[in-house]
């Protein structure tokens, strides 16, 4: 076993074995271990740094698209909010407008109504009055024609006044 | 093994043969062999495969998405394994981990057909033993350097009882000693189990066509074939995970050092 048979301090390859090895195995290790592997590590983790950073960038830009989102939702909120304020302010003032000149109408029509009514009362007491002295001229007269006795006018008016009043 | 096939030795994929350029180093002559020349094979494909991988594009294209996957793999599973300080030791364990699977992909290759003979270093104990040694120097060197004398204590586990403590230590000790060799006999063994596996049923194939009653022996040939396409995608498993193995072990033991209990 040729594996064996150098380990023999005698055998004229062994020597040459590990010289070999460690001349190649210092290059490997000082070429691609020291060399080359870093820099391949360099690329592997400035690639995970970047998607990293990317992701948190992508992370961030959602977190400002949702507040963009939530402030204007907010804001067409609040507008919507004095819209609707500012209608029914309008509603309310035009309804108190309506009372008010409502009531204005009110008052004119019973200030109106009040004054046909003292007319009318007017109108009804001197036509009562009227009536009162024709009654009694006339009652006078009938007493008169009837009897032939003079009947004062203020009997007769009196006779007539307690007639009509009952 | 294979007595019958005569020419057909399954331990002769192993044997080092040089190739030349020898020189003196310390009264040891160093020459280049085909085990060197496969390390260096496997050295030059791991770093083109790396070389593809730095293009260090934002979106990776399919090579630089392999070559981070396997840079992922190893460096998730240090920090999985030690925490955040393990990512010191990554270069460490990510050059053993790719040169430990790249021989054992290389000595898998089908090169035979083409006539030339593939060599898994992997399969020599010389060369997984200095690794496991290179790994267990590293667990010595930062235990004691980060925990001084207080790096014994690993001898003796978390809420061991007082006066099952000299029982506990030195069963605790010989098992800390043995780990370089379990870790190279490890991936030595069953890189070589693999290939003096699919040698023999490769030597059933040929001695089958040419035995000499031929449809017994074609009934064996084809039969060892099969099996040998079931055990060569094992094989390549196998490559895997005894790599996978080999650096996930050494990160375990690097943990015991920095993180010590």
């Amino acid at each position: 076993m040729p594996q064996i048979a150098q380990l023999t301090a005698d055998n004229w390859y062994l020597a040459s074995q590990l010289f070999w090895l460690l001349v190649v195995f210092a290059g490997i290790y000082l070429v691609i271990g020291r060399g080359m592997l870093p820099k391949i590590e360099a690329t592997v983790d400035a690639r995970d740094r970047k998607v990293a950073d990317d992701l948190a960038a992508a992370k961030a830009a959602h977190a400002a698209a949702d507040n963009l989102e939530e402030s204007y939702r907010q804001q067409s909120d609040a507008s919507r909010a004095a819209a609707q304020k500012a209608v029914a302010a309008a509603k309310d003032k035009a309804a108190k407008d309506a009372e008010k000149r409502l009531a204005k109408v009110d008052a004119e029509l019973s200030e109106k109504l009040a004054a046909a009514e003292a007319g009318v009362a007017a109108a009804r007491k001197s036509a009562m009055a009227e009536i009162e002295s024709v009654a009694a001229d006339a009652a006078g007269d009938l007493v008169a024609k009837l009897s032939g006795v003079k009947v004062a006018a203020a009997d007769a008016k009196a006779a007539v006044k307690a007639v009509l009043h009952g | 093994m294979a007595a019958e096939s005569g020419k057909i030795d399954p331990m002769h994929q192993f044997e080092v043969t040089p190739l030349g350029g020898g020189f003196n180093l310390g009264g040891h002559e160093v020459l280049f062999t085909n085990s060197a020349l496969w390390m260096v094979i496997a050295a030059i494909a791991l770093g083109l495969f790396m070389w593809g991988g730095m293009r260090r594009q934002l979106v990776p294209g399919r090579w630089q998405a392999a070559v981070e996957g396997f840079t992922g793999f190893i460096s998730n599973m240090m920090i999985a394994n030690i925490g955040t300080e393990g990512r010191k030791y990554t270069p460490y364990v990510f050059s053993l981990f790719m040169f430990i699977l790249f021989c054992n992909l290389l000595g898998m290759l089908p090169l035979g057909v083409l006539g030339l003979h593939p060599f898994t270093v992997t399969s020599h104990i010389a060369i997984t033993g200095v690794l496991a040694l290179i790994s267990f120097a590293i667990v010595l060197v930062v235990g004691f350097w980060r925990h001084g004398l207080h790096f014994f204590s690993l001898f003796v586990p978390h809420g061991t009882p007082l006066p099952m403590i000299p029982i506990i230590a030195p069963i605790e000790f010989v098992s800390f000693m043995v780990r370089p060799f379990s870790l190279g006999l490890r991936l030595f063994v069953a890189m070589t189990a693999g290939h003096v596996l699919l040698k023999v049923l490769s030597g059933f194939v040929i001695n089958g066509f040419n035995a000499e009653t031929l449809w017994l022996g074609s009934i064996v040939s084809v039969l060892s074939f099969i099996l040998m396409i079931g055990i060569s995608a094992l094989e390549l498993l196998v490559a895997g995970i005894q790599a996978y193995v080999f650096a996930l072990l050494t990160s375990l033991y690097i943990n015991d050092a920095v993180n010590l209990h």
